[in-house]
């Protein structure tokens, strides 16, 4: 069974984020998804222009609601990959819905072009929670032919799909599990990892260098502490940030971190047997060659392999004997 | 029953509006409600309508009588507060005046206008029509006697912890009869697990032991622990409960409690209820040493014989052959005069607080395990450590409120918290020279010689940080914080974010109410807030009592309280039964449902839905009868019956009707009433 999806793909899929963009079109027929993509869509207006002009950056909204909304053919679900994207969309429309006067001005906005649009008309989805909730980890787990067996993953989901929970979609809103028990049903060792949802530093890397820096820094110290061989995430600009940034964070604070970012929807294409190159690998600043050799996979011919002499800090030991640990909720199944 | 009545002279009604100082005055005009009601309802037999500032007051209750002894009053209508405050107290007055008391009816223009609106002049209109729809009512009453029922002199209380102990032990003291019920294998509760108690650090176990030896022996006292309660039936004074028992496959005739099978039972079970996970029970276990009674219990659900049919060592080596694979669970019936309820209160459950890490992170504990950490029969003989269970910490952060006073969890302050983490801050401080930090809200120490406590705490040298603490992580940022729990919190006092690594986290979790508090409450036919904690009579003066007569509340199992209140309320309950026993006979309201068989089709549709069993069947006659001892008038079989064959005293339908014709003022225009007022 397909289910269809009106696909609002945003800038960054285009460009920096192009291996996300790909590697989600190769999967998507195997986990039964079709994307059709919003006709004539624009900006969303990222994490900047609503802090700029606040009506301006919902009209601007608005009108990818509107083109869906009329688009909408056989399903009224609107799927974004990027998180910001994800989260502009879903707040516009939900502060159109209980914002009277938002509702007329954005609408007012929106008639210049002969548009308009009645908010709850569509339902504005991230595509992790459509692969978790729609899609299904039993179905994720059917489709494995390559499981990850041996990549210890850090699961990071940035700070912007889980909070605010508007539809209640998320297991936990401070401290989610869908990413974790997807990664685990490919196969692969995910850490415990306790930054998962902090920041990346967001559009700090384009006003305050310094700053920005000291956020990356935190989520690649923290992920390798836990000895992560790549973090994995879900956004763009988390991705951005954490993997174009790296080298240069390095310098700042002469240390010497390498920590591979991919996007989940690459390992996904991994585990289902994809070839590297239809996934967008290799592409990556921070070179996850090493990471992935593995588990045996080969990346496409790259720049000659960095050096790495970090020094990790000890893994640390789980107590063998001594008081048992409470379950953790939901840790039945997890640990299959 | 009531019904078409020919009087044969004209009602005489009298109409009293109170001010209730400024709570009804200040919003209704009294004096215009009254002067209206002498008006326009003198037609409809008010002979009399007066206002007062208080009418509850002696002085307006003789206002009362004295109209009626004067004026030959055969009606009253009090226009005041709900019935629910002062119907008894009118009802008395009427009757001290040689009136019956029920042919006075009270009318609410406190809680149902007053306090519900603002507007003067509408408020003003709408208690007319109140009192007016009161007049038209009360001429329908008629002169009814309560019901005397006899007093079962047995009481039943549910729950073995200290509040239950303390209430069985008043009542069996006093000489009467007391089932204790406990659902665990012992009582005890959970001041059994505490270590010490606030705040005078006496040992939980030295207090609370003698009550549990004397509930053991005491001739008053049938014990059933192991056992729940499955049914209620009945009314106050006369309840028939039903009880399983259920199959401690141990022969309490022959157990000596000597403790062999528990020591050589090869299954060894991480202990949840009692250890709180921390430590570990056999499949064959009593819960503690101290327990009573002192017959173990075999764990059919982790026993070896039971799972996989081998096995029977406890069997081979008890030394009396006390143990009887084959017993059943036996349904016990007991008939009890009341009831008082003690089923306490569940931990919350920390893991739903993500960001603390609970479940997660190994060093973070929630209260109930480190009591049981410090206690020196608990599983590290009172050794405070970390999850390895050798290493001392040096610094430990203990965070209140958690799952409390949070919207996102539950609302309320669980009262007990403060305290807790003060005696924590103590024993930590005392036992292993650690750092301490308490991260609070508030602190809230408002009972006797609590708040000394605190101000010793804070001398032995406890850090306080004021500030909902945000996250504890493992994830460091600074070689520093590494191998460490870090404590993310805004201190508020200093007004900035702070990082303080710690080696052990306690979270003072807060308390909730028993997951199935819903369902016993249901059981026992009373209700549970919203939040799922009993619903007490009055929260200030009726807080034992519940809304269901003979049926009681002690301890936790109506909110969040301390072992000294949960002790109060246990005594103030069993004051309340002994009150009854001794009466020996219970007056109740004469508010029952009757079946005029003459109306009566036969359809038997009323039969299964009475909740009190009061309605029989005639077979022979195909008729249903109403069994007046046992009805408890809640209306149910009146709505149902679609012939209208059933009609219950004081809610009859002549008197909702014409309550009904009155607030719409229907009965202005009709005729005087001359003689006799009924259709």
């Amino acid at each position: 069974m397909t289910t269809k999806l009106l696909f609002y793909p945003g800038c960054s899929l285009q460009r920096t984020a192009r291996p996300y963009l790909d590697s989600l079109v190769a999967i998507s027929p195997l986990i039964g998804i079709e994307l059709e993509e919003i006709q004539d869509w624009n900006c969303c207006g990222a994490t900047e222009y609503i802090a700029i002009h606040h009506l301006a950056s919902h009209a601007l909204v608005g009108r990818n609601l509107a083109l869906a909304a009329q688009q909408s053919n056989g399903t009224h679900t609107v799927m974004a990959a990027c998180s910001a994207c994800y989260l502009n969309l879903a707040k516009t429309d939900s502060y159109m819905q209980v914002n009277a006067q938002l509702n007329r001005q954005v609408n007012d906005a929106l008639q210049a072009g002969g548009l308009h649009y009645q908010p709850g008309t569509v339902r504005i989805r991230h595509l992790l929670d459509i692969i978790v909730n729609d899609i299904g980890i039993e179905e994720i787990r059917r489709q494995v032919v390559r499981p990850l067996k041996g990549l210890r993953i850090a699961p990071y989901y940035g700070c912007m799909i889980a909070r605010p929970d508007r539809d209640n979609r998320w297991d936990n809103v401070e401290h989610p599990l869908a990413l974790d028990k997807l990664m685990k049903a490919i196969g692969a060792e995910v850490i415990d990892f306790p930054l998962k949802t902090h920041c990346c530093g967001g559009h700090m890397t384009q006003i305050n260098m310094p700053t920005a820096y000291e956020l990356i820094r935190r989520l690649v110290y923290g992920a390798a502490q836990y000895h992560a061989d790549l973090m994995v995430t879900l956004c763009p600009m988390c991705q951005l940030n954490l993997d174009a940034y790296q080298s240069e964070m390095n310098r700042h604070f002469h240390t010497n971190y390498h920590m591979p970012i991919l996007y989940f929807t690459q390992l996904l294409g991994l585990a289902f047997g994809l070839e590297p190159e239809v996934l967008g690998l290799g592409k990556e600043f921070v070179n996850a060659s090493q990471a992935l050799s593995r588990i045996g996979i080969e990346l496409p011919a790259a720049e000659p392999e960095l050096e790495m002499v970090e020094d990790k800090p000890a893994r640390k030991k789980k107590a063998k004997a001594g008081l048992p640990m409470p379950q953790m909720l939901h840790s039945e199944e997890e640990d299959e | 029953m009531m019904s078409k009545i020919n009087h044969s002279t004209a009602e005489r009604v009298g109409v009293y509006v109170c001010h209730c100082g400024s709570n009804i005055a200040g919003v209704i005009d009294v004096e215009a409600v009254a002067k209206w009601a002498a008006e326009h309802l003198k037609d409809r037999g008010v002979v009399i309508a007066r206002d007062y500032k208080f009418m509850c007051s002696s002085l307006g209750q003789e206002l009362i009588e004295k109209d009626i002894q004067e004026l030959g009053l055969t009606r009253v209508v009090v226009a005041a507060c709900s019935p629910h405050l002062h119907e008894a107290t009118f009802r008395v007055a009427c009757q001290r005046a040689g009136l019956n008391p029920y042919l006075c009816e009270l009318v609410s223009i406190r809680e149902q206008a007053s306090w519900v609106h603002t507007d003067k002049h509408a408020a003003t209109e709408k208690a007319k029509a109140i009192v007016s729809g009161g007049v038209e009512r009360v001429l329908h009453h008629t002169p009814l006697d309560p019901l005397h029922v006899p007093i079962h002199p047995a009481t039943l209380v549910v729950g073995g912890g200290i509040a239950g102990i303390q209430a069985a032990l008043e009542i069996a003291d006093a000489g009467f009869p007391v089932y204790l019920v406990e659902r665990e294998p012992s009582i005890g509760g959970h001041m059994a697990q505490f270590d010490k108690t606030f705040p005078t650090l006496d040992c939980a176990a030295c207090i609370l032991t003698p009550r549990m030896v004397s509930i053991g022996s005491h001739p008053n006292v049938t014990l059933m622990t192991w056992s729940e309660v499955t049914n209620v039936a009945g009314y106050v004074g006369n309840f028939t409960v039903t009880v399983k028992k259920k199959a401690r496959y141990i022969n309490t005739d022959l157990c000596t409690g000597c403790g062999i099978c528990q020591e050589k039972c090869p299954k060894k079970i991480i202990d949840d209820t009692f250890e709180a996970g921390l430590g570990y029970r056999k499949a064959v276990y009593t819960p503690f040493p101290q327990a009573v009674p002192k017959y173990p219990v075999i764990d059919h659900v982790n026993c070896t014989y039971f799972q996989k049919g081998t096995c029977r060592a406890c069997e081979k080596l008890c030394p009396t052959d006390a143990i009887d694979f084959n017993q059943e669970d036996e349904i016990v019936t007991l008939q009890v005069g009341n009831i008082v309820l003690a089923t306490g209160y569940d931990i919350f459950d920390a893991r739903r607080v993500a960001q603390y890490g609970y479940a997660r992170l190994a060093n973070v504990f929630t209260s109930i395990e480190f009591e049981r950490l410090s206690n020196a029969a608990g599983p590290t003989n009172g050794n405070i450590v970390l999850r390895d269970g050798v290493t001392v910490p040096k610094t430990v952060g203990i965070i209140h409120c958690t799952g409390s006073r949070d919207r996102n969890f539950n609302n309320y302050c669980s009262a007990i918290c403060c305290m807790q983490s003060l005696k924590f801050a103590h024993l930590v401080k005392e036992r292993t020279g650690a750092t301490v930090y308490n991260f609070y809200i508030d602190i809230r120490t408002t009972a006797k010689a609590y708040d000394e406590f605190y101000q010793r705490v804070l001398e032995e040298g406890t850090i306080f940080v004021r500030g909902r603490v945000a996250e504890v992580t493992d994830a460091a940022r600074m070689p520093t914080e590494e191998g460490k729990l870090i404590i993310q919190v805004e201190d508020t006092l200093a007004g900035r974010q702070r990082r303080i690594p710690v080696d052990m986290v306690i979270l003072s979790v807060g308390l909730e109410p028993r997951r199935d508090s819903h369902a016993v409450a249901k059981l026992f036919g009373i209700s549970c807030s919203s939040d799922g904690w009993i619903i007490e009579k009055h929260p200030k003066l009726d807080p034992v009592a519940t809304m269901t007569e003979g049926v009681f509340v002690a301890g936790c199992a109506q909110g969040p309280k301390d072992i000294p209140n949960s002790v109060a309320q246990g005594a103030a309950a069993a004051a309340r039964v002994l009150g009854r026993i001794q009466q020996k006979e219970i007056a109740l309201e004469p508010v029952r449902a009757s079946v005029d068989e003459s109306k009566c089709s036969g359809c038997r549709i009323c039969n299964g839905l009475c909740p009190f069993n009061a309605i029989l069947f005639h077979e022979d006659r195909m008729v249903t009868e109403v069994n007046p001892a046992l009805c408890q008038g809640c209306g149910t079989c009146v709505a149902a019956c679609p012939a209208g064959a059933i009609s219950g005293t004081v809610f009859s339908n002549e008197q909702i009707f014409a309550q009904m014709e009155g607030l719409l003022l229907h009965n202005i225009e009709r005729p005087p009433i001359t003689e006799g007022v009924l259709t």
